[in-house]
């Protein structure tokens, strides 16, 4: 599992992405893991080795080394994508509990070929009801897991810079020793490069959520101003036909409306008639 | 995520390029990111270890590569190679767009072969030239911003073999010897060379670009 099996992973959440959440994963992949993985392993690649303090005394370059640096910013960078990519899988998950959920429906109602399974797994699902929870839900994790990295980055080394020389006094060191690290300014380059992205994603995230909240705004005052579907409730007998009928109104409130847009375009029934009152 | 998963998303975009572009795409795999990673990187790989000055002063090698050295060659490449591939994006979010469009049409009712939409190469005309048009600039002007920059660090892109450093904690001055300097002046010409020839590349699927719309518009009029 590297940074090739994430990308394939995450490469099909991007299909029910909003534009906008595509471009984040764009910016993601290609200015922040591909220049993580491309230039700033290989500079921060000797950071110990590299390390040279003005003395001779044993132990005092590993303890200042541990000192400064913690934790060092390739390993922080690594785990900051890590959790960032990551809140895209919750909306994976509900994608593929939603395809299962029409798949079950599509049996129930007798069109379990495998053309309409197929199609089942391909359309694409539209961002509304608990779907559009989750994927809020999961941009503001993103939102959250970014400003907390920068807010470690900034406590553990102030000002984003990183200088050419540290004063050191940890025991063993003999009085206040100086150790210089190297390539300092390449560092301070990649760093800010790294924060500027991270902000442009941060940017970015919160225009999908003004986009996500303006969306259902939107969607809910059309709703209001047109209430022509009603959804019916669930009378739960245990009659064979009238269960089954029960059922699939269940599924059908549950659903968001594309697998209904699914059917009539196949199948060219009318809903009423067929269905239910949940239509 | 490395070279070949850019490659894999730039291949997609080829479909759409005009020839000038995907000549321009296969030099830019071939002759620049191929040879950076096969040939270059291992150049450079011991720039800082095999980076010695003529003191035992600790400390002042390391000061010394990085007031000569601030952002080594690679990394700039890299760089530049990343922002100069990244515009044909936009190229390739724009045709997923228009194919998206066609398919919603084809839902609601307008009858599109659902097969050729797949597989119909999109011609560049209208927003989408407009599109693939400011893509090419930006590369232009992504080269020549890293061009400048080179040119602004490593004055006049030789790579020189012995450096004379003052900074402290270096007593006096200090002789500092760079690692195989001819090679590395070598790759430099060789690289630029390169991306000369890629801005004369975009430069000329620019022009084509123009010259095809201007042809088509006296043929509208007559």
């Amino acid at each position: 599992m590297n940074w090739a099996g994430l990308y394939t992973v995450l490469s099909g959440v991007n299909r029910h992405s909003t534009a906008i959440g595509r471009i984040w994963l764009s910016v993601i992949f290609i200015f922040r893991i591909m220049v993580l993985v491309v230039a700033a392993e290989s500079v921060w690649g000797d950071e110990k080795s590299a390390f040279t303090c003005n003395t001779q005394q044993p132990g005092c370059n590993s303890v200042c080394y541990d000192h400064f640096f913690p934790i060092s910013h390739i390993r922080l960078w690594a785990l900051q994508l890590i959790l960032v990519t990551t809140p895209a899988l919750l909306v994976a998950m509900h994608v593929a509990y939603q395809q299962h959920q029409e798949k079950k429906l599509l049996v129930l109602t007798g069109h379990a070929d495998a053309k309409h399974m197929e199609e089942v797994k391909k359309h694409k699902m539209r961002i509304a009801g608990s779907l559009w929870w989750t994927y809020v839900c999961s941009v503001v994790f993103r939102l959250l897991f970014e400003a907390v990295f920068m807010y470690i980055f900034y406590m553990l080394y102030p000002g984003y810079q990183m200088m050419r020389l540290v004063k050191c006094e940890a025991y063993p060191c003999p009085n206040t020793v100086d150790c210089f690290i190297s390539r300092p300014t390449e560092k301070t380059i990649f760093t800010v490069f790294m924060l500027v992205t991270s902000s442009i994603c941060i940017v970015l995230n919160m225009a999908e959520l003004v986009y996500l909240v303006v969306r259902a705004c939107a969607r809910r005052s059309q709703h209001n101003s047109n209430p022509s579907s009603g959804k019916s409730s669930f009378y739960g007998h245990k009659h064979s036909s009238e269960y089954k009928q029960n059922e699939i109104n269940q599924l059908l409130t549950e659903q968001d409306g594309s697998l209904k847009d699914m059917l009539r375009r196949n199948s060219g029934l009318q809903e009423k008639g067929d269905r239910c009152s949940a239509c | 995520m490395d070279w070949g998963t850019l490659q894999a998303i730039l291949g997609g975009v080829n479909k759409h390029s005009t020839s000038i572009g995907k000549i321009w795409l296969t030099v830019l795999f071939i002759f620049r990111i191929m040879i950076l990673v096969v040939a270059a990187e291992r150049v450079w790989g011991d720039e800082q270890q095999d980076f010695v000055c003529n003191t035992l002063q600790p400390g002042c090698r390391n000061v010394c590569y990085d007031h000569f050295f601030p952002i080594s060659h690679i990394r700039l490449w890299a760089l530049q190679l990343i922002f100069v591939s990244t515009p044909a994006l936009l190229v390739a979010m724009h045709v997923a767009y228009t194919r998206h469009e066609k398919k919603r049409r084809f839902r609601n009712g307008e009858k599109i072969d659902i097969e050729e939409l797949k597989n119909a190469k999109i011609h560049i005309r209208g927003p989408l030239w407009w599109t693939y048009t400011s893509s090419i600039f930006f590369r232009l002007i992504f080269e020549a911003v890293f061009m400048y920059v080179f040119y602004y660090m490593y004055d006049g892109y030789q790579m020189p073999r012995l450096v004379k450093c003052n900074a402290w904690p270096c007593p006096n001055t200090v002789d500092c010897f760079v690692s195989r300097p001819t090679e590395k002046t070598t790759f430099t010409i060789f690289m630029l060379s390169v991306s000369g020839i890629c801005m004369m590349l975009n430069l000329a699927e620019l022009c084509y670009l123009v010259i095809k719309v201007c042809m088509k518009e006296p043929r509208k009029t007559t």
